[in-house]
């Protein structure tokens, strides 16, 4: 069984000036799995999505990408073993256009030396217009990525992610701010992306998880609460309690968005 | 895609920069046959501080890191071309001010700038270094912003004192002066002048398309990337420190360059041209041209020293109000610099078209 | 053991002054992000107060009054800079927030600006400020060593500061909108603070400060137009290493940098001295990249 994880979080734990944010939180992520991370604010969704990707080192436990420990490793390193990370807000690099985006992120080396003498393969090219095209930004390739709108902002840098062909996915909330079309759109990428890749996605829009969920976890203060189908979740009395009991709430500030 | 292919067979706006380009190149190589030699002088003088500021441009305009610590890399150039020549006035023998304070020998490390292209070598070399250390220790540590920025005005401070404190070795306030040849050729004579201009013409075109293709490339696509947002370039998997190291070190050796050039045409170095007040000066250049236009960047430093130049020995005071007030204003106003406002001015007028499809094009 | 004692009053001493100094930057830079270049120049405009109250008294008051003048040179140079800075702030600075490093640049135009003003308004060359009789001579603690009481005075000074600092930030009203304003600009204008109105006041308090510190300075010898430019980059280190928006470490950073300085110039010479302090802080900044006391946040940028 163990063969086939592709990220094992293991007992991680999380301080911020005597504040636990993550207390022995344990994950295991399968060889392309679509994942979902739920839980109310402050459960420590976000944290642990910073602990994969090396943002916060954590103060006990282990984070380990197929064979490797990548506890102790940087961003950059962690990001070129393979692990891509989406923000909740969309960061992209505004001052440069569209295409420049895509061409930075691009899988390639990325030493100092490596991109001083790169010069556009015939096929990078190409892979580059293919995800303008999927992305649906053909038409915006010159313009300065600054000057889209948020909707476009978000699909650029799932585009970004895509060209750096990491192996896991980490998204905040990727469709915070997406219309129910584009929502929908997001959902459906994501089950095909799954099919080569694994992905963690944490989220709060519960029809969103519903919808397009197939495992998903629950995390509360900090803890992992429950772990199963979405079937499963919902029929359990303490994730109702401390959060699906909220449901309605979170619909309610869905259909007013 | 149709927009790039536009852009790329978009040629009559290239050709008019190319013939532009050239036309700055011939207007350059001619300016001897128009000009007197003592402007000859200045100019030449203007064009060495323009190589400073295409430098700091790579650093502040393109990577969003403001070094308040040029005047040093300058400075370091500097002095390691004006050993070079005191030792080719003196004859190898220990220089005037080394037996004023008493040292009859002289100093070991002294020895080896008797030869021209060591001297050369190390004047790229010594800058260099100094920043690539110091760029370790701080982008490493993701020490940036205003903490960067102020420590490379302590390096300033702390590097000037250690040029007057050793007076022995470094000439200490008055600087090195005093040279009579350079390569065998007398320094001051008109000719040797007008070869030192042409050489720095040459310089400064070799580093403005250095620099160019710096920009142009994937590696300056990661510094315009590191500028808007670091923490999201290490996400994809680069290491911006490294990216911030290596340009500060290649600046910092432009600004060498730039110091052997100016020994050469001005004739002496003194810590008071390398100071706080200098190094600050050069970013003025920068901000004025334009930060992220090299064009800009290399016009703003010609064109201050040239109004420098004009007014300061007549109005001296008037000279430092009006620098004072001019930071303000640009920064204030222009922070794009003249270059910006040229942009903003042709962006203004091009903007209609593609905004029209721009509000179409969500709607479809 | 004399050598001893007396290193370390000189150390204490140096302290003092970096930290007088670096206080009023501490609340522009540490709690607005704002890089005030001209806070050296807001020395020299303290400086220039005394100077100022020097005269008058010289002039229009008997002499036997003229020892005093110093007791009332202090809150005026703490005005006269107060009002300087407030007047900075509302025409400058509040266009740069956000912008920390424009900020540096154009605050260090203004500085250019004022000094120029000064050489034509007192001249270029230094002038000298009498100390007042009470502050002349030392306590003599042992054979052959003398603390000077100028130098008592200005530790006094700076401790006097501190206290009322402390209070005005931690205990006033005034100061509890300062605190909420810096931690939480929106939250705080939500809830009603005027925060241009805190903005202007807590840049015009750190310009007082500096103000304060000129008029300290006076006593250690005489000034100039560029008075200031001699302790900026100093007071901005002290800032660096005591690390941002506390006031304690803005004191340990001063107390360490005086020491070391002490030390170390004891030890080597002057130029070399100041070459090690730069170096040691640049090798304590790899173990503490923020500085001493750090403000830890979760948010990155």
């Amino acid at each position: 069984m163990k063969e086939s994880a592709i990220l094992l979080c293991d007992d991680v734990t999380v301080e911020f000036d005597g504040f636990k944010a993550v207390q022995g939180m344990n994950l295991k992520l399968e060889k392309g799995e679509l994942r979902f991370l739920i839980g109310p604010n402050g459960a420590g969704k976000t944290t642990i999505l910073d602990v994969i990707c090396g943002k916060v080192r954590p103060s006990g436990g282990r984070v380990t990408f197929g064979k490797v420990d990548i506890t102790k490793k940087k961003e950059h390193q962690i990001a070129e073993l393979g692990i891509g990370r989406k923000f909740q807000a969309p960061s992209i690099f505004p001052s440069m256009t569209v295409s420049e985006n895509l061409e930075i992120a691009m899988r390639q080396r990325r030493t100092v030396f490596a991109t001083l003498f790169a010069k556009m393969a015939e096929e990078e090219r190409s892979r580059i217009d293919g995800q303008l095209t999927m992305i649906g930004l053909q038409n915006k390739a010159d313009w300065r990525a600054g000057g889209l709108s948020h909707g476009e902002k978000q699909w650029l840098e799932i585009g970004m992610m895509l060209l750096q062909e990491p192996e896991i996915l980490l998204l905040d909330e990727p469709v915070a701010g997406m219309t129910d079309k584009e929502t929908d759109k997001t959902g459906e990428l994501l089950h095909e992306i799954a099919r080569k890749r694994s992905i963690v996605v944490v989220e709060h829009d519960m029809e969103f998880v519903r919808n397009f969920a197939s495992k998903v976890t629950v995390m509360h203060e900090g803890k992992l609460l429950k772990e199963g189908s979405m079937d499963e979740i919902q029929r359990d009395d303490r994730v109702a309690e401390v959060y699906l009991g909220k449901r309605r709430d979170a619909d309610v500030s869905r259909s007013t968005a | 895609m149709l927009m790039r292919i536009q852009m790329k067979k978009f040629t009559p706006q290239r050709i008019w920069i190319l013939i532009a380009y050239t036309a700055a190149a011939a207007a350059l190589f001619s300016a001897p046959l128009f000009v007197s030699d003592f402007r000859l002088n200045l100019l030449a003088k203007f064009l060495a501080f323009a190589i400073v500021a295409l430098g700091l441009d790579l650093i502040w305009g393109f990577t969003g890191i403001l070094s308040l610590g040029h005047g040093i890399f300058f400075g370091l150039g500097a002095y390691a071309m004006a050993m070079y020549l005191k030792l080719a006035a003196s004859g190898g023998k220990p220089p005037d001010f080394m037996g004023w304070s008493g040292l009859k020998e002289l100093p070991l490390f002294w020895q080896p700038f008797q030869n021209f292209w060591f001297a050369v070598a190390m004047g790229i070399a010594i800058p260099a270094f100094l920043a690539l250390v110091l760029g370790y220790f701080t982008f490493r540590n993701r020490i940036r912003g205003v903490y960067f920025t102020i420590l490379t005005q302590a390096l300033v401070i702390i590097t000037t004192t250690l040029l007057i404190g050793q007076q022995a070795f470094t000439g200490g306030t008055n600087g090195i002066t005093g040279y009579s040849t350079v390569l065998g050729y007398s320094i001051g004579s008109p000719e040797t002048k007008r070869v030192l201009y042409y050489v720095t013409v040459a310089a400064l075109i070799a580093i403005f398309i250095f620099c160019r293709y710096v920009i142009g490339s994937r590696f300056g696509k990661v510094l315009r990337a590191i500028r808007d947002g670091e923490n999201r370039v290490r996400f994809i998997g680069y290491n911006p420190a490294i990216y911030q190291m290596v340009v500060f070190t290649i600046s910092a050796g432009i600004a060498g360059v730039a110091g052997m050039l100016f020994v050469l045409h001005v004739g002496i170095i003194s810590p008071s041209m390398l100071g706080i007040v200098p190094s600050i000066e050069m970013v003025l250049w920068v901000a004025i041209g334009g930060r992220g236009t090299l064009v800009g960047a290399a016009l703003g430093a010609i064109l201050m020293n040239w109004a420098k130049s004009e007014f300061s020995t007549a109005y001296p005071q008037g000279w430092l109000f009006f620098m004072g007030l001019l930071f303000v204003v640009v920064v204030v106003f222009l922070p794009k610099g003249v270059a910006g406002l040229i942009g903003q001015i042709k962006f203004r007028r091009k903007r209609r078209e593609p905004n029209h499809e721009g509000v179409r094009n969500p709607a479809v | 053991m004399e050598v001893f004692l007396l290193q370390l009053f000189n150390g204490l001493s140096i302290s003092s002054i970096l930290l007088l100094v670096a206080l009023g930057l501490a609340i522009t830079f540490g709690l607005m992000k704002v890089i005030n270049m001209a806070h050296g120049e807001l020395i020299m405009i303290g400086a220039y107060s005394t100077y100022l109250t020097q005269n008058l008294f010289q002039d229009y008051l008997p002499k036997s009054l003229f020892d005093w003048y110093f007791v009332l040179a202090v809150p005026v140079s703490f005005v006269i800079a107060f009002i300087f800075g407030l007047i900075l702030e509302i025409s400058l600075i509040r266009f740069l927030y956000g912008r920390p490093l424009d900020s540096l640049l154009a605050t260090w135009g203004v500085g250019l600006v004022l000094q120029q003003l000064a050489r034509s308004i007192f001249g270029a060359p230094n002038v000298a400020v009498t100390s007042p009789a009470w502050l002349n001579g030392g306590m003599k603690i042992m054979d052959g060593t003398l603390l000077p009481y100028k130098r008592i005075f200005i530790i006094a000074l700076v401790i006097a500061c501190l206290v009322s600092m402390y209070f005005y930030i931690y205990r006033s009203h005034e100061g509890r909108r300062m605190r909420a304003v810096m931690q939480n600009r929106d939250m705080a204008s939500c809830l009603g603070v005027s925060t241009r109105r805190v903005d202007a006041m807590t840049f015009a308090i750190g310009s007082g400060i500096a103000g304060i510190a000129g008029c300290a300075l006076t006593l250690l010898g005489p000034i100039g137009p560029s008075l200031g430019t001699y302790y900026i980059v100093d007071a901005f280190m002290v800032v660096v290493l005591g690390g941002v928006g506390k006031l304690v470490g803005t004191v340990l950073g001063a107390t360490g940098i005086g020491m070391f300085n002490t030390l170390f110039e004891y030890w080597t010479n002057a130029s070399l001295g100041k070459v090690l302090v730069f170096v040691c802080i640049v090798a304590f900044l790899q173990w503490k990249p923020m500085g001493l006391v750090a403000m830890r946040s979760r948010s990155l940028d």
